[in-house]
């Protein structure tokens, strides 16, 4: 299994040094927690690993291959797939489309089976019914035919995490997941989480919510103005209490 | 009668170019103001390929449609890297250019003076000559495009389009080449609005550069606003409108003077009244621009 790695990733804006040299290398699977104090970089670092900002310098690796250049929808293809903060879902369709058009390699979205309907229809049936299994997984498959508007804040964080696994993506980064949502949902994808672990996936998730690191986190990297600043298991990490300090501070 | 079916001739042609802009800019969300340079590219390359080269009207149709997709890349390649905002400069620009070339190119386009004596299709063997017959080839050729437009948005290819129009940073979190939807998306536009122009040329015998102005350009997005952006009928409603209104204000009985004046203040305060009043169109869900 590749392992997701970057080394002296460094990346401003306008003066502003949002990563300075960060090098992380994620576990192959388990949960990883980003922790910081807003601006310290988290966000900045999953989007430079995804490929929607170009670093200046340093590079990113999957496995062996260099990914810092590629364009994000070819990242996504490797089996690393993303979150954002503000959930983006298209409102206006479907949860279950949301969750269909997330799935990869759809022939019917090529221009010659598309125009001619060679197989299209037979592959979404199997992406139906796909989808509908990651949609039972996250706990939505009442909520199928509704549109993904209509849902409640914490049913569409649940959403963003279902299109992410539709991708069959083994990396998700998760920004994060868990924010503002109710305790008892809270509890629900915690619960996802540890289960995506099991099945062998690597999360990486950024979060404010010290409870919810401790409880599900294996390693947990903590990023204050632009580096990382600790790396550990979280009963050790946690416990320092300089970092608690730049954490709060 | 003859009028009647003159008139339906144009609903066809303009059901092709207003079905294959909603294509791109209801549901891809890429306005483009070039439509009318490629209906023009059609229509001269179709012109061109059958009175110089002697060419078959099917072939001409062909050549134009692939004309047309080919230079569609020349506006898409460069502009569609950059925000789309980009991009209705960029077809601005190129309708511009285009309508340059059509007015100056003397030697290949007959400049201001146009082509002459345009050949009627013959399709294997059918010489189309009549009103009627015109009426059933326009009918095909709307239909195949409808077909081609229905296709492309629906189903997965339809999906992913939307995706883009809606939320392009999430379209490519989950994989979708965007920028290849997008060049596809515009270049099979085009050459769908290249073979309405081949359909008038070799209808009307007769081009020359009035008839790929930019305000042809803007009628179409009228027709595709009105109609109703991103929707499968919406666009058809707007053709037939737009071109039968003006037909029956004929009727009326105004100096023609006043009548060409007159449909101009019909178009604006149409628009005007629909982007108040319902901004998706008469039958559209998607509000183009918003």
């Amino acid at each position: 299994m590749e392992t997701l790695c970057c080394e002296s990733l460094s990346k401003s804006f306008d003066g502003v040094q949002a990563l300075e040299k960060v090098g992380v290398c994620f576990p192959t699977s388990g949960i990883a927690a980003v922790i910081g104090p807003n601006g310290a970089g988290k966000t900045t670092l999953i989007n430079v690993l995804t490929g929607f900002l170009r670093p200046e310098a340093g590079r990113c690796l999957f496995g062996n291959r260099e990914i810092t250049r590629l364009a994000p929808h070819r990242i996504a293809r490797l089996g690393i797939a993303r979150t954002f903060q503000d959930l983006r879902l298209i409102q206006q369709v479907s949860v279950l489309d949301n969750v269909m058009l997330a799935r990869p390699n759809q022939r019917g979205e090529r221009l010659l089976p598309a125009l001619l309907r060679f197989g299209v229809a037979e592959e979404e049936t199997r992406n139906r019914e796909e989808a509908m299994r990651t949609l039972r997984f996250v706990g939505l498959e009442e909520k199928a035919s509704d549109p993904a508007g209509e849902l409640s804040y914490g049913q569409q964080k649940l959403l963003t995490l279902a299109c992410c696994l539709a991708t069959e993506a083994r990396v998700l980064l998760l920004d994060e997941p868990v924010a503002g949502v109710h305790p008892e949902m809270v509890e629900q994808i915690l619960g996802l989480l540890r289960r995506l672990r099991d099945e062998g996936k690597l999360i990486v998730f950024i979060e404010h919510d010290i409870a919810a690191v401790r409880q599900v986190a294996d390693v947990v990297i903590v990023m204050d103005n632009g580096q990382v600043i600790a790396q550990g298991p979280p009963s050790e990490v946690l416990e320092r209490p300089e970092i608690m300090e730049a954490y709060v501070g | 009668m003859e009028y009647a079916l003159h008139i339906l001739v144009f609903v066809g042609i303009y059901i092709i170019l207003a079905a294959s802009l909603d294509l791109l800019a209801g549901h891809t969300g890429l306005l483009s103001i070039a439509h009318a340079a490629f209906y023009g590219l059609g229509a001269y390359t179709s012109a061109l390929l059958t009175v110089k080269a002697g060419a078959p009207f099917l072939l001409g149709v062909l050549g134009g449609m692939f004309v047309a997709a080919l230079l569609s890349l020349l506006v898409s390649l460069p502009s569609l890297r950059l925000i789309d905002d980009y991009f209705v400069i960029a077809t601005f620009a190129f309708q511009m250019i285009l309508f340059s070339i059509f007015n100056n190119w003397n030697e290949l386009t007959g400049g201001p003076t146009g082509i002459p004596g345009i050949p009627e299709p013959s399709v294997i063997g059918w010489e189309v000559t009549s009103h009627l017959e015109f009426v059933v080839l326009a009918g095909v050729f709307a239909i195949l495009a409808f077909l081609v437009v229905w296709r492309l948005t629906t189903g997965p290819f339809g999906r992913a389009l939307h995706a883009i129009r809606e939320d392009e940073v999430l379209a490519k979190s989950i994989g979708k080449n965007a920028l290849r939807f997008k060049i596809t998306v515009f270049a099979i536009s085009s050459a769908l609005a290249a073979s309405a122009g081949s359909l008038y040329a070799h209808y009307i015998t007769y081009i020359d550069p009035t008839s790929f102005t930019v305000m042809e350009s803007i009628l179409v997005i009228s027709m595709v606003i009105i109609g109703g952006a991103g929707s499968l009928w919406g666009p058809l409603l707007g053709a037939f409108v737009l071109v039968t209104l003006p037909e029956t204000l004929r009727f009326i009985g105004l100096p023609s003077a006043v009548a060409a004046n007159l449909r101009q203040i019909i178009y604006g305060s149409l628009l005007v009244v629909m982007m108040m009043v319902r901004p998706q169109g008469l039958v559209g869900r998607y509000a183009l621009g918003r």
